[in-house]
Parts: structure tokens; sequence; C-alpha cells
């Protein structure tokens, strides 16, 4: 029987996506065995007319990772969607928008601004901007459209599939390739990660108070947290409690708290309305009765950019998706 | 919810502004007709996700009314809802929206007057900035 067609894409994102694949070591043997990869931009030398001269659903599944934010992108995802029976949605940005979506508190207008004129290492004295068109001589340049608003791969073309994180983990990538390997997938839109908030797999929710309360709010770099507390205990805004488990915990090992990068379990529709509504409530429980109005707005306002922190990896698939403009 | 008129869903908890805002209406106190209420079991039942919601399906506005501080049926919902709004307003600045464009206040079972007055000064705060009109995506 011939193998199952593969492909592997990417959009707007770093390439950790990329290496999270490399990172399954000799576990990618396995997945090289059973598969018959046939794209991958980064590591292969496929072309996209090789994928448009294929039937439209002969590859398998395709991964798709990054947030879609240039004509390009949004072209080759819908390419790829109709030559593909399934479409997984792999990572952060593709998930949620992830880090390329907090650009999404900006336009192309601004960002362009920042990017090839601000910025202390530009030299543009032209103040030349990228154009879709430019003319030199009698030919013209054409680059992609370089979209206002980041979105999701869902808000762009149907996906089956989501592997979340940045960058997904070695077990969930495996657990996913095998569940579609062996035809063993759950009902389509699932995340194929578990339903539970990191707080409850945390390895220091053991020790948690019953009744956490925040006295004040600290930034990582102002303490040094100690490796057994709860973060939210020591006053650091940690988002395990509105976080979906299944990173392995490798933040919170490493002493840093969760940003969020999982986003939501299943119930929740806005992850950093989630996080915020969290947070808020444990910050000054202790001496709620007491606290006057002015007393809260100093406690919160020691939270510095919280649409920034509480949206960093959601802002496109929040309600809103982006900044008003 | 799309009309000509600036629309505000006000949040009223059941056991005090819910009561209020029926006193003002059996007192014939005049207040405006597009302050659209939902009641809710108590002010600290309002999550953030709620009022977001209100603005992306058309609402230039959200008043949330609890019970005094001291007051609350659950003893302390509305301390929650306190730094819960709060913040949340903090959070919608950084997507562009008027943090005016959430009120929370305290009207009790009795203050029919009261709640006319806050339910007033909102539609004038809102009228004053306008329709939310958020980007489209
Ligand atoms: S808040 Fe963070 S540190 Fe505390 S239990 Fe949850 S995930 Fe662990
Ligand atoms: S019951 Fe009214 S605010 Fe809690």
């Amino acid at each position: 029987m011939a193998k199952p067609k593969v492909a592997f894409y990417w959009c707007a994102s770093c390439g950790g996506c990329e290496e999270a694949v490399v990172d399954l070591a000799e576990d990618i043997l396995k997945v090289v065995e059973a598969v018959d990869i046939v794209f991958w931009p980064v590591a292969m030398d496929f072309k996209k007319k090789d994928v448009e001269a294929m039937k439209d659903g002969e590859i398998a599944v395709s991964f798709i990772n990054g947030a879609v934010r240039t004509e390009e992108q949004e072209e080759m995802v819908k390419l790829l969607r109709r030559k593909s029976g399934l479409v997984i949605a792999f990572g952060s940005c593709a998930h949620l928008g992830g880090i390329p979506g907090l650009a999404n508190f900006w336009n192309r207008d601004t960002i362009f601004e920042r990017v090839y004129k601000e910025v202390p290492s530009i030299a543009n004295p032209k103040g030349v901007l990228p154009k879709t068109k430019t003319k030199v001589g009698d030919m013209e340049l054409t680059l992609p459209e370089f979209w206002d608003t980041v979105r999701t791969l869902d808000q762009v073309i149907d996906v089956d599939y989501y592997i979340p994180g940045c960058a997904p983990p070695p077990d969930i990538i495996m657990n996913a390739v095998s569940a579609i390997l062996e035809g063993k997938l759950p009902e389509k839109g699932s995340v194929l990660a578990p339903d539970k908030s990191l707080c409850d797999t945390c390895p220091r929710s053991e020790k948690k108070p019953e009744k956490i309360s925040m006295k004040e709010i600290k930034r990582p770099y102002e303490i040094i947290p100690d490796s057994e507390k709860c973060f939210l205990e020591e006053g650091i805004i940690c988002l395990g409690p509105a976080t979906r488990s299944g990173c392995g915990e490798k933040c919170i090992n490493a002493n840093m708290p969760c940003r969020g990068c999982f986003g939501p379990t299943k119930e929740v529709i806005d992850h950093g309305a989630k996080g915020l509504s969290a947070i808020a409530s444990i910050l000054g429980i202790e001496d709620e009765e007491k606290l006057s109005e002015e007393d809260v707005q100093k406690l919160v306002d020691k939270i510095v950019d919280p649409a920034g922190l509480f949206y960093m990896y959601s802002l496109p698939s929040s309600l809103l998706r982006r900044k008003k403009i | 919810m799309k009309d000509d008129k600036l629309t505000i869903v006000s949040f009223l908890c059941n056991w005090c502004s819910y009561e209020g805002a029926d006193k003002a209406g059996n007192a014939r106190l005049n207040y405006p007709a597009n302050v659209r209420v939902v009641r809710v079991m108590c002010s600290g039942r309002v999550d953030p996700e709620f009022v977001i919601q209100a603005f992306k399906e058309g609402a230039s506005g959200v008043l949330i009314l609890g019970c005094h501080p001291g007051d609350c049926h659950y003893k302390k919902g509305n301390y929650k809802t306190l730094r819960r709004i709060y913040l949340l307003k903090r959070t919608l600045e950084g997507f562009g929206i008027e943090p005016e464009r959430v009120r929370l206040d305290w009207v009790a079972a009795g203050e029919g007057e009261r709640f006319a007055k806050v339910a007033n000064e909102m539609v004038k705060t809102i009228e004053k900035l306008g329709p939310l009109e958020l980007s489209e995506v």
C-alpha cells in the first residue's frame, strides 16, 4: 500500500515549529518510515508547482505552522487545504496567532513606519517602504501584500485539528501523529492535548495553599522565585489557571511562569479574558473588604501592559482579534 | 443589536440593582430605553468575557451594577467584581476601547432614583463617546 503523503508548511512563525519536528530525534525515523513527505520547503526541494500538480485531496495530512499575515501565506494555505485530506494547525501561531499575532496591536502602516524608518538599526534616508509593485527598468518586481491584521489558520481555511504549543513538545506531536496514522482521531476541531488546566498538572500545585492571595504584583526580574512555591503566591502572574496543560511544564521547571502558549481549555472562548479574570479574583483578596477603590487601582496598575500580557499568545484568536484602528 | 441608537448593555445583580431598576420603572422614573438589561445573580457573575462579547455584538457601552460593598448576597462577589472590571478596563485600553465605555457602580434595591441617575449618566457618557466602531477583520 502506498504510504500516506504528508506536507509541512510555515507561515508567520519563527522556525521553532520546524525545529520541533527535527527535535523528534529518532522518532522522526518512525514518521519518515510511515509516511511520504511530499512538501517541506524548509528541508526539502519541492516547489509550489509540485503541490499544484497534485490531485485535490491527494495529500493525506498537511501540518501548517505560523499565523497568516501575507497574501502569499493565504494563497499557500488555501492551496494546501484543497490538496489535503486533513489540515493540522501546528503550534501556537497557527492555532491562536502566537507571538506574531501581537502585531494586531498595530497595523501595516505603523509597523512599516517603525521597522523601515524609526528603529535605530535602519539607514533608509529616502524613507523607502515595501510596495507590492516596483518598476525596475522595464521590469516589474512584486511582493505579496502585507495585511493589517494577523489571522489564525482557522480564520483563513477550514482546520481539522490543532497541535498546540510554542513549540509543540515531542510527546504531543508523536501522540498526534500516532492518532492520525492509526485513525484514532477525536472529534473534528479538537486540540490534540489534554483538556485540563496547567495548574492541574503543575508540580507546584501540590504545595499550593487552598486559598491563594496575591498581595501585590511582581515581575519575574524583580525577585528570584522560590522554585517550589506557586508563582501566584509570590505575586508573579502565571497564566496556568487559564491555560491548557500538556506542555510538560517546561517553563515552570525553568522557574518561569506560564505565558499561555497552549491556549485555553475547551470551554473558554477568550483566553486573555479568562486569565485576567483569574488574576483579578485573587489579587488583594486577603484584605478585600478594606481596600478602597483607589487601593484596588494601585494594586492593579502594577500590571504593566495587561493587554499584551494576557493575550501574549492569543490575540488574533480572541473575541476582539485586534486593536481598533 | 444593530440599530441607530447607541446600545448599552447593563448587567444587573438580581438582589439589589435589578430591584432598583424595577423601582425606577414603577415610579415611572425616566430612564432611557436603549439600556438593555441582563439580570445576573451577582455582579461577581459578570465574566470579563461577557463584557467583551457585548462590545463585539454591537454594544457601545456596558454598565455593571451590583450591591453596595458589604451588602453582596454572596458576601464578597462585588469586591471581586471591582478588581476584575478595573483590570478589564485597563486591558481594553490596550485594544483602543475607552475605559469609560465600561462602568461599574452600586445600586441598592431601594434606590430607584439612583438607578435612573447612573443609567442616564452612562447614556450621556456613551453619547459623547459615540458608537464603538470595532475594526472589521
Ligand atoms: S499558577 Fe502557575 S505555578 Fe501556580 S500551580 Fe498554576 S501553573 Fe503552577
Ligand atoms: S449579590 Fe449583588 S453584587 Fe453580589
